[in-house]
């Protein structure tokens, strides 16, 4: 079960949303989709999941098109809350869980199960306004999963929970991954990202600026970091060749260097001011390559 | 069509169990309850409280000597309940006694040379119609009596020259019911063109706030990701309109009982006016007819201009038109509750918003040939189907659009988004 973008292009009158994307997430695989806001996430999302038509090129989940036909084996959870503030939290589920093609004894099952497991079962004959807003996000996560679905649409899942609870949603994310399942995901938070996906694509104003496996995508950047902690002053290493940018801190400084060779140069001279606490080369974040691809774009 | 049944009952339930309905549904019950033993329950406190008209005593100072005891008779004749009392003192002890309030009235009789009465009726009270109007009307036929008798005319002679006239209204008009029926009708029309008129609007701006709420609140997403929003509408639209139709029926079962248990002794009071029993089921059936189609008309309009809007707020402004629509076809029908024949009339009762009043008043007040009703019925049903499927294709955009959207140039917009 494969999910496929092919050449996807959207456009609303003279703007583009959506440029030429193409990717392909595999069984049992997470992807991570990141961009800046208003980059075109939320209209890749709503074209996979079929409320708006590419102009060009073709979306298919499972060689097929997908269609409303489809729509229990997708499970998706809006960036913004979607639920009705003034029904049951019982009722709601059982009723967006019947919409996804669960029987009505299913729906009540599962949504006892899902509730417990996100230690809220007290919650089932409340009112969704009643939650405070991490709960009714945990609501939202059960509605996306509860009909076990094979295709997992998920933007921004984790916004608004407590570390606590994002290590729970986490694992009932990767325990969907475990059994299969196919995974899309849009965040901002880049250390969930690193975490969490095998492959990613970060896109700006529509277009796929970088993409491919996590390792590729960090081995393709060609910059690494180097840490240095020292209680020796450290000015001098700034104008070595080969760094292109220094993050000081109280401790000592990162640097961004362009090749290994660089860092060599750096321990020297880092030794000659005096002895050193601390030396190690880092492989690039996934924040400083989004900041440097996204931010150069901007800039 | 599983999904379909899975929102409509889900529109109908949801609204159904909420606080405010089930509260209002209730109240209204009850108030009809009152209003139709309305009369009862005024007797009932009369009666209590002793007013009404209980016995009494008129106090009397007769300088004839044969008038009192003949308003006796009268008053006893007339079964008035009031008993003539003749005063001994004078004039002057009475007005006083009235003045200090130890009786309510008096009055003195006299009969002048001419055999004509003279009665000066003496009160504090300023409120008191119905006393004086009983005594001058007794007194009127003690005067004819007397004068009839001056004449030496016989008792029958006097009825044949008081025997009324004989008029009857005669319309020839071929749709014209009979003046009687027609006065039944109208009572009848307007209280259901009343009921249609509120229900139509209620239940339309309902179906624009459903629809907006569950934008703003960012259900929609969700939902049309499962459903075709053209489905997820008109499911909408069927379960309010059914919730609609039960608390109507509800009304209509609620006050057929009201009816049938309030008081029927009383003549000329609230059952009378309305005796169910003499209402055309064929004005009920139309009535249930045009309450459907003009929710239909309206509520399919309501649902595309509530799918323009994000925010509830900006619901009432949007569907402003819609209801000066509304109010527009009530005040033209109500203009024909006078006169229903009038031209106008039979004009607005073919344009498919006003029709669902219009129409109904004029199948309900006269004998319309069939296909008039029909045809009306006809264009209504056309112009849903046009509205639903236009409508279907401003929806399907429209629900996805946020943004302050709140005026009807969206339109075009939402439908450029639904084809994309």
């Amino acid at each position: 079960m494969t999910l496929q973008l092919e050449n996807v292009t959207k456009r609303f009158g003279d703007f583009t949303a959506v440029d030429d994307l193409t990717l392909t997430v595999g069984e049992g695989t997470m992807y991570g989709f990141l961009g800046a806001n208003g980059a075109g996430k939320t209209t890749t999302f709503r074209m996979i999941l079929g409320l708006l038509n590419a102009n060009e090129g073709k979306i298919t989940w499972n060689n097929k098109k997908i269609t409303y036909a489809t729509s229990p084996e997708i499970g998706y959870l809006p960036e913004e809350r979607g639920l009705y503030p003034k029904m049951k939290v019982e009722d709601q589920l059982i009723f967006l869980g019947q919409l996804r093609g669960m029987s009505k004894a299913d729906a009540k099952s599962e949504l006892k199960k899902w509730l417990e497991r996100m230690e809220i079962p007290h919650y089932a004959n409340k009112k969704v306004e009643e939650l405070s807003k991490g709960n009714q996000q945990k609501i939202q996560v059960i509605a996306s999963l509860m009909h076990n679905p094979r295709l997992l649409i998920l933007d921004e899942p984790f916004s608004g929970l407590d570390p606590v609870n994002v290590e729970m949603l986490k694992k009932a994310i990767l325990e969907f991954r475990n059994q299969g399942a196919t995974i899309v995901f849009s965040s901002h938070r880049m250390d969930h990202v690193e975490e969490l996906c095998e492959q990613l694509s970060i896109i700006d104003k529509g277009k796929q600026i970088v993409s491919g496996t996590l390792r590729d995508v960090k081995r393709s950047f060609g910059k690494q970091n180097v840490r240095i902690k020292s209680d020796n002053d450290l000015t001098l290493l700034d104008s070595i060749a080969g760094v292109t940018s220094v993050h000081k801190s109280i401790e000592g400084a990162v640097y961004q260097v362009e090749s290994e060779l660089v860092a060599d140069a750096l321990l020297t001279e880092a030794l000659k001011a005096g002895p050193i606490r601390h030396f190690a080369i880092e492989e690039p974040s996934l924040q400083d390559i989004f900041i440097e691809k996204v931010g150069k774009e901007h800039a | 069509m599983r999904e379909f049944w899975i929102i409509f009952k889900q529109a109908f339930s949801t609204k159904a169990k909420t606080k405010s309905f089930i509260i209002t549904t209730a109240i209204m019950i009850a108030a009809i309850f009152l209003f139709s033993n309305l009369s009862k329950i005024i007797d009932t406190v009369q009666s209590v409280t002793g007013g009404g008209d209980s016995e009494e005593t008129l106090q009397v100072i007769d300088t004839s000597g044969v008038l009192a005891d003949r308003l006796n008779g009268q008053f006893s004749a007339n079964e008035t309940g009031i008993t003539v009392e003749l005063s001994d003192q004078s004039e002057q002890a009475l007005t006083k006694k009235v003045k200090e309030g130890d009786i309510d009235s008096f009055l003195t009789l006299a009969l002048d040379d001419t055999k004509t009465i003279q009665a000066n009726y003496t009160t504090m009270s300023a409120i008191d119609f119905n006393l004086p109007r009983v005594i001058q009307d007794a007194l009127q036929s003690i005067q004819t009596e007397l004068k009839a008798e001056g004449l030496s005319l016989s008792g029958e002679q006097v009825q044949t020259l008081f025997s009324p006239i004989q008029f009857e209204q005669k319309n020839v008009s071929l749709s014209a019911k009979s003046e009687e029926e027609l006065n039944q009708a109208r009572v009848l029309v307007y209280v259901l063109m009343f009921v249609i008129y509120i229900a139509v609007i209620l239940y339309s701006s309902m179906i624009a706030t459903e629809v907006a709420t569950e934008k703003s609140s960012r259900v929609m997403e969700i939902l049309i990701s499962s459903v075709s929003p053209v489905k997820h509408m008109f499911a909408k639209v069927l379960g309010i309109g059914s919730l609609g139709l039960a608390q109507i029926v509800l009304y209509g079962i609620a006050g057929f009982i009201a009816m049938k248990t309030a008081s029927t002794d009383i003549p000329g009071g609230f059952t009378d006016f309305f005796s169910f029993s003499d209402i055309s089921t064929g004005t009920l059936v139309y009535a249930v007819i045009f309450f459907l189609l003009g929710y239909f008309l309206y509520a399919t309009l309501a649902a595309l201009l509530g799918s323009l809007v994000s925010r509830t707020e900006d619901v009432q402004q949007m569907i402003m038109p819609m209801t000066m629509l509304i109010v527009a076809a009530f005040i033209i029908a109500m203009t024909g509750l006078g006169d229903p024949e009038l031209g106008y009339l039979q004009i607005a009762s073919y344009i498919p918003f006003f029709a669902p009043l219009v129409m109904f008043l004029r199948v309900g007040m006269l004998d319309l040939p069939l296909w008039e009703p029909l045809l009306s019925i006809a264009i209504m049903l056309v112009t849903i189907f046009l509205l639903g499927w236009f409508g279907a294709r401003v929806y399907r955009g429209g629900v996805l659009m946020y943004g302050p959207s709140r005026s009807l140039k969206d339109i075009k917009k939402a439908i450029q988004l639904g084809k994309e």
